[in-house]
């Protein structure tokens, strides 16, 4: 073949360029058990000090890092579960946020005041231990409603199924909104109880209590902490617990059968997989994590109203899920990192002061990528590897300061928009767009592996021929 | 835990749920009515869902906000014509009536048919180009559905001051509601009129261009087979094209029918529930199936109804949605099933 064509530079460079991804999968692939927590815990305890010392450009002013990062750790949480369910078994949920949802009203229900079934005033439940005592009363509650959703449901397929959960999720918001004698109605549950550790002086309500704003000028971590670094440290266990727990899943058979359902349920159907089985399992799995990370949000917020856990939301856990590539379970982390995250950076970012100098600098902005863009379409054959990728680069940076600056330059209207903040949706429905049109496989898409004895084999196997492996196999 | 249970039971029995049954019973045919008018609306937007599921396979999630575009069309246009947000013209005769209602109906369309097909240009297309999976069309069809939401939020107020924003809008009344006639003493309004008239006109309208002109025969073809359509000649394209075109002309349509029923509606989340409702119609008749999404349109809005007096009004949402989700337990495919590509030419 390669003699035919004769155009033996172009596709030898494409199939030889491995991407950095590539690279740190391969090295970390390579590695064995032990280092690999060699090096992950240390990453792991950074990741935990970011909170404390938060990185001047990360951080996000008007907002408290911590509670930021706690976000994250809920929404991490959510799109591992989500990723269950979409990424491994191919089920495509769009009422997620209904789990969470019944995470957090099973907390909120059962230790708030305002709620008839308040078991910690003088009930069953001991006020010092309720939140913890709900986390698992709220899993179980989430997996049973997942079995009742999932077992008559499941037997649809794609389009059907994905608007069956979508309208779940509205009957569970509405519920929430109209059964008022239960649920206090759209007022919402308020004072939900939170895990009440290291209770003293300067912490009367202990760590995890909104009123922890940390002490910004102690040394000791556990002091210098805000209520949101607890609970993001909270999160990271658990994620971490998650994560051993459905990696093991997926290399065992129900993985395995996840993987032949996403990929062809008749076909797995037909070689002897009880798809439904496999399929309901899935939805329990993923439903009773978000049922967890529910719970971790009323304990967070300690309210809960129907607003909260509205489509948008649960739209919102796709897309992370989505962004960050499906069936990827670090993948989607990041990508539930980049949805908790971006919206708050932006929230205090504010670039020009007056409007004129926003038209100018708009103006200047797209007359350059203008410029660019006919440099690309005309020029493109002429220009040098190197200057191409400055092209590209610098014309990305472009457009996104062109749209952070068209943001601000909207902003100067009284009662308009107040920050670019609550310009997130509209960012976010662009980013979506050109993600899916771009790169629809998501940022770290999945590779597939063998799922059984994979590291094994893969090392005996790959070892050797990996340098010469240039041809169609690739 | 004898508290929990004794409270479930009390819920139900006195709590928030009470079935009214002879509420339903009085006022069966008002309710008919006005289900029926609700559906006529639904039926026209889910007639938007259908098409482009049945040529395309695809949920167009931003339908929903085509509709809402078609709303704010059909108040930007009566404006132009001259209007103040009280202007009558009932009273100034059944022709000029008509005729604005004509020209309000038509800025809907317009607006919407333009908004759907730029859509399909800017969204579906370089999708369609690379082949991408169905996941890719369903998220950029909910991105594409934020950025239509905050463009009406945020930048339409900045380009027209007034217009769009975080307030609803009041919608323009061109015509007072009037009762025109008693029918099996149900009160039927002028507006219920030309709303239920409109939607059938236009029903049986669509259902003559797709099943009897060449242009429909081309969308049945593509609907049926795309592979061998292209083979004999049928531009898949401008098939799409046409597809989210009619679809969006129905949907501005329905927006100018329910800013005359509903005129607090015009707000830049507005057509978010109604289009998920009409979503529900067009998978409760049979996605892909024209005929289905009109029946289905009639029956969710008359279901809805009956379940707003039989449960209470705050769960008239949950009952379009139980009844969807049962109806798809028991017949999977919809009431008619579907088969916009296997209708007979």
């Amino acid at each position: 073949m390669t003699d035919l064509t004769k155009t033996p530079k172009a596709p030898v460079a494409q199939q030889d360029r491995r991407g950095i991804g590539d690279a740190i999968r391969a090295w970390w692939d390579g590695l064995s058990r032990p280092a690999q927590w060699a090096v992950g815990v240390p990453i792991i305890a950074l990741l935990a000090l970011m909170p404390l010392f938060p990185p001047p450009l990360l951080d996000t002013p008007g907002v408290s890092f911590g509670g930021v990062m706690a976000q994250f750790a809920m929404y991490a949480l959510i799109a591992i579960g989500l990723n269950v369910v979409v990424g491994q078994a191919g089920l495509l949920d769009l009422g997620y946020v209904g789990f969470y949802a019944v995470g957090a009203y099973t907390v909120g229900l059962l230790t708030s005041p305002n709620s008839p079934w308040n078991q910690t005033d003088g009930g069953w439940l001991q006020p010092g231990w309720a939140w913890v005592a709900c986390l698992p009363i709220a899993i179980a509650l989430t997996a049973l409603a997942g079995l009742i959703l999932g077992a008559p449901t499941l037997r649809l397929r794609g389009d059907y199924l994905a608007i069956v959960t979508l309208g779940f999720g509205e009957i569970v918001r509405l519920m929430a909104d109209n059964l008022g004698d239960l649920t206090n109605g759209s007022l919402g549950l308020s004072k939900i109880a939170y895990p009440t550790v290291g209770e003293s002086e300067a912490h009367p309500g202990g760590f995890f209590s909104p009123g922890n704003l940390g002490d910004t000028s102690s040394w000791n971590p556990f002091q210098r902490a805000s209520n949101g670094t607890w609970w993001f440290w909270l999160g990271m266990v658990f994620v971490i617990v998650v994560l051993l727990i459905i990696g093991n899943l997926e290399r065992s058979r129900v993985g395995r059968s996840w993987v032949a359902i996403r990929e062809d349920e008749d076909a797995a159907e037909i070689m002897g997989v009880p798809t439904f089985k496999f399929k309901l399992w899935a939805f329990v799995i993923g439903a009773s994590v978000g049922g967890l990370s529910g719970a971790m949000y009323a304990g967070q917020v300690t309210y809960v109203n129907p607003k909260q856990f509205d489509i948008i939301l649960s739209m919102l856990f796709l897309c992370a899920v989505v962004l960050g590539g499906s069936g990827n379970k670090l993948g989607v982390i990041v990508g539930a990192f980049l949805i908790a995250y971006l919206p708050m950076r932006l929230q205090s970012v504010q670039l020009v002061s007056s409007e004129s100098t926003g038209y100018l600098l708009l103006g200047l902005d797209v007359a350059m990528l203008i410029g660019l863009w006919l440099l690309w379409r005309w020029k493109k054959d002429a220009l040098a590897t190197w200057v191409r990728r400055a092209v590209i680069g610098v014309s990305i940076v472009a457009v996104i300061f062109g749209l952070l600056l068209f943001g601000s330059v909207l902003l100067f209207r009284p009662g308009g928009a107040q920050n670019l903040g609550d310009l997130k949706y509209l960012y976010f429905g662009i980013a979506l767009v050109v993600m899916m049109i771009l790169r629809p496989q998501g940022l770290f898409p999945v590779r597939q592996k063998l799922l059984a004895y994979g590291r094994q084999v893969y090392q005996a196997v790959v070892r050797k021929p990996a340098a010469e492996s240039i041809g169609a196999g690739r | 835990m004898t508290s929990a249970a004794s409270l479930g039971v009390t819920l139900l029995a006195e709590g928030s749920i009470d079935f009214n049954v002879s509420g339903v019973i009085d006022q069966f045919w008002r309710l008919t009515v006005d289900g029926l008018t609700y559906g006529s609306i639904y039926a026209l937007v889910a007639v938007g869902y259908t098409l482009v599921y049945g040529v395309l396979r695809l949920i167009n999630f931003a339908h929903s906000e085509i509709f809402m575009l078609g709303m704010f069309g059909t108040y930007v246009g009566l404006e132009l014509l001259g209007f103040a947000p009280s202007g009558n013209v009932y009273s100034q005769g059944v022709g000029l009536t008509v005729l604005y209602l004509g020209l309000a109906m038509l800025f809907g369309m317009l607006v919407s048919g333009i908004a759907a097909v730029g859509l399909e240009r800017v969204a579906y297309r370089p999708l369609r180009k690379r082949g991408a999976k169905p996941l890719a069309f369903l998220i950029t069809a909910i991105g594409m559905s934020f950025v239509i939401q905050e463009f009406v939020h945020y930048i339409l107020p900045k380009i027209k001051p007034g217009l769009g924003g975080s307030n609803a809008q009041t919608g323009i009344r061109l015509v007072e509601p009037k009762v025109q006639f008693s029918f099996l003493g149900a009160q039927v309004t002028n507006v219920a009129l030309v709303i239920i008239a409109s939607a059938v006109v236009l029903a049986i309208t669509t259902e003559i261009v797709i099943n009897r002109t060449k242009f429909g025969r081309a969308i049945r073809a593509v609907a049926q087979d795309p592979d061998t359509a292209t083979l004999m000649g049928v531009s898949r394209e401008r098939v799409i094209v046409l597809t989210f075109l009619i679809g969006g002309l129905l949907a501005g349509a329905a927006a100018m029918l329910y800013t005359l029923y509903i005129p607090t509606g015009i707000i830049f989340s507005g057509g978010f529930i109604l289009g998920i409702k009409a979503f529900s119609a067009a998978v409760l008749g049979g996605i892909g199936n024209l005929r289905g999404a009109l029946l289905g349109g009639l029956i969710l809005g008359v279901a809805e109804q009956y379940g707003q007096i039989l449960f209470g009004t705050e769960w008239r949402d949950v009952v379009a949605f139980v009844l969807l989700v049962t109806v798809l337990m028991f017949r999977p495919t919809g009431i008619l099933g579907e088969s916009l590509g296997r209708a007979r030419a």
